[in-house]
């Protein structure tokens, strides 16, 4: 393992929620975006962020790159504070964490100027920050562009003339323009077709083992995180539930929930015996979430204990983190899988 | 195996649009056999969903089907007045859409959309049709369904939606059940929940069941036989417990080698290229483009389905050729 590039401490969002109308608005309650998250990610280490609709992956990741102010918390890169340097660092300082730091979106028909071509587009970042001779501009577009696969040509097009994934590549390219070491990706597979998404998976792998860069990967497609990261995090309502090696994770989940999310997913082997976790009720509203353990009205295994008192996350073998009373019981070798009343 | 319920037969489905003919669906052809869960896999494009409305006849315009037969227990749909096809859609084959948003009509409360089914088929008082939606809002394991019935859609949740989509499918008890993507837009807990129960009814209803889906661990799982389906024409069909070990089309090979696994961490490889424009499909064999056993005879001969022993498979190569998944 190599050095810390990003540490989240303590870092938490809650977004105010407040009945219609202006006059008589009243305040009714927070969505617990993100929850007293913290978070490292090595040099060189991708980190896989799961959970399901509305659990604040997406809003992790952009508070993360100070997208969204955050209600209080740290977070470092490389040892340097980012809020405080954006707020009221050097100049050149910002602009480092500014170019150190990138996002590709989920939606790469938003994402893209549609009256820029792509040439504007990937340049576009070197105009800001002037960390390539002008005269270079043009052979670093060329370069980015056949490095996540398209070609010279396509620089003179625009947007609307390409496909989802190609969409999806030229994002990543203006991602890369910048030299970052970090890049927060939300969903960048999620919008395409099967074989067009392991064309761009191949790709994000590929760049982390020849640029050294990390990925914050945020999906809800587990089969992908297993495939292209070191590292994972479960997020359940805003919390972290488990955290820690993702192939230890999903071979050894040890928190009820990534018990069941795992369970959930049909692998392609028809001789595969289905052992499956059928988690009863929707994803409650993460306005004013329950008491005590916020999993606990749909976990099998919920005791009086998991309603009064919220679990710590803690760290139940070396490096790896759960949120859960329970989670020695789920250990393999032990005994098997306590039984689920239904 | 069941006897033979549906048989499609060199279907064709075009979209007549300003930019030229589509050729959405080109020469399809499969069986169904009773009882016996069926999945179609494609990718976007394929062809799966069109003709999946070209079995119920609902093709929006400006799609057309050209040709091909449909035979539903020995009569051809395709030559079904409109007032017959009322009489067999919802009764005998059924559908539930990929998105429970757009399916359910906003305006309606539950109870008045599964009236409107129950009544249009069975001569029933309200009241009868009342408790007969009721007792489908049970079978689907919706919650207090008394209170349900009285909701419209936006008041329940996305898989909530589902259930009620797919409580509407099964209301007149349907011979076959469409499930066009039924769980693609759901939360990953909820998908478990709706497979659960799609399985869990399909065995109890012992009704015929067409899995469309682009996932081939939902295929793995809930079907028996399966159609792959590439660029509007059948690559290949097999018993599902063998396709995955042995495949006979280069497509489902590079197909299953392009998805992540969630049990093991593996090599990808991804499908270069892109997937054909329909307008103007590549010759010959439309996968030749992408295809690494490509030879002259692929991109100037089509090539035919060929049927052996419960399988049938469309490529000019597939006796030289050992395919592996993985």
């Amino acid at each position: 393992m190599g050095k810390t590039l990003i540490e989240v401490v303590n870092l938490v969002k809650y977004f105010a929620v407040y009945t219609r109308g202006i006059l008589l608005r009243r305040k009714i309650g927070d969505v617990h975006a993100v929850d007293d998250v913290s978070l490292k990610i090595e040099e060189g280490e991708n980190l896989g962020l799961v959970g399901e609709t509305g659990c604040g992956k997406t809003t992790l990741g952009k508070t993360i790159l100070n997208l969204i102010e955050p209600d209080s918390g740290k977070v470092y890169f490389e040892g340097l504070d980012v809020y405080e340097t954006l707020r009221s660092g050097p100049e050149e300082k910002k602009k480092y964490l500014r170019r150190s730091m990138q996002m590709i979106f989920q939606n790469p028909y938003g994402s893209l100027d549609p009256r820029m071509t792509v040439y504007d587009i990937i340049s576009e970042p070197f105009v800001i920050h002037r960390h390539i001779p002008r005269d270079e501009w043009e052979e670093r577009v060329y370069s980015l562009l056949r490095l996540v696969g398209l070609e010279d040509y396509h620089a003179e097009r625009y947007p609307h003339e390409f496909s989802g994934g190609q969409r999806q590549r030229i994002s990543i390219a203006r991602a890369l323009a910048t030299d970052p070491k970090f890049i927060v990706a939300d969903e960048p597979v999620s919008s395409l077709d099967v074989s067009v998404r392991a064309q761009v998976l191949t790709l994000l792998e590929n760049l982390q083992k020849e640029k050294k860069i990390s990925f914050l990967y945020i999906s809800h497609d587990l089969s992908s995180v297993r495939q292209i990261t070191q590292s994972v995090a479960v997020m359940y309502l805003g919390k972290i539930f488990e955290y820690g090696p993702t192939d230890e994770i999903f071979e050894e989940p040890l928190n009820p929930y990534t018990i069941a999310l795992l369970s959930a997913i049909p692998v392609p082997d028809p001789e595969r015996k289905i052992n499956r976790i059928v988690l009863p009720g929707d994803v409650p509203s993460p306005i004013n979430p329950p008491s005590g353990c916020r999993f606990h009205p749909r976990c099998p295994w919920a005791t009086e204990k998991c309603k009064k008192e919220e679990p710590e996350l803690r760290e139940v073998r070396k490096g790896h983190f759960v949120a859960c009373h329970y989670a020695e019981n789920f250990m393999k070798g032990e005994k098997p899988l306590p039984t689920v009343q239904q | 195996m069941g006897e033979e319920i549906l048989r499609v037969e060199n279907l064709k489905t075009y979209f007549f649009t300003e930019a030229g003919v589509v050729k959405a669906v080109d020469g399809v052809s499969f069986s169904v056999y009773e009882g016996e869960p069926l999945g179609i896999v494609g990718e976007t494009g394929s062809g799966k969903t069109v003709t999946s409305l070209s079995i119920m006849r609902i093709v929006p315009p400006p799609g057309k089907i050209i040709s091909g037969r449909i035979i539903y227990r020995g009569e051809d749909l395709l030559e079904k007045s409109e007032d017959e096809m009322r009489k067999i859609r919802g009764k005998k084959i059924a559908i539930v859409f990929q998105d429970p948003n757009s399916s359910l009509d906003p305006l309606f409360t539950v109870e008045s959309q599964l009236n409107e089914v129950i009544m249009a088929h069975l001569k029933v008082t309200k009241q009868e049709a009342r408790n007969r939606a009721l007792e489908l809002l049970k079978m689907v394991r919706i919650p207090d369904p008394e209170a349900r019935l009285k909701a419209y859609p936006h008041e329940l949740s996305g898989g909530m939606r589902q259930r009620v989509a797919i409580a509407r499918a099964l209301a007149n008890e349907p011979d076959i059940l469409i499930a066009d993507e039924p769980t693609t837009n759901l939360d990953v807990t909820i998908q478990a929940q709706i497979i659960e129960l799609l399985k869990e009814l399909q065995s109890k209803l012992k009704m015929t069941l067409i899995m469309i889906t682009h996932d081939m661990g939902l295929v793995a799982e809930t079907t028996k036989r399966v159609v792959v389906l590439y660029a509007g024409s059948v690559a290949e069909i097999a018993p599902t417990n063998e396709i995955f070990k042995s495949m006979r089309h280069p497509y489902t090979a590079a197909l299953l080698k392009a998805v992540p696994r969630i049990d093991r961490r593996k090599e990808l490889k991804p499908i270069p290229g892109s997937i054909p424009n329909l307008i103007d499909p590549p010759s010959g064999c439309r996968f030749h483009p992408r295809c690494p056993y490509v030879i002259q005879r692929c991109i100037e001969e089509v090539p035919e389905l060929e049927f052996t022993d419960q399988r049938a498979v469309a490529c000019h190569r597939w006796k030289e050729l050992s395919l592996k998944g993985e």
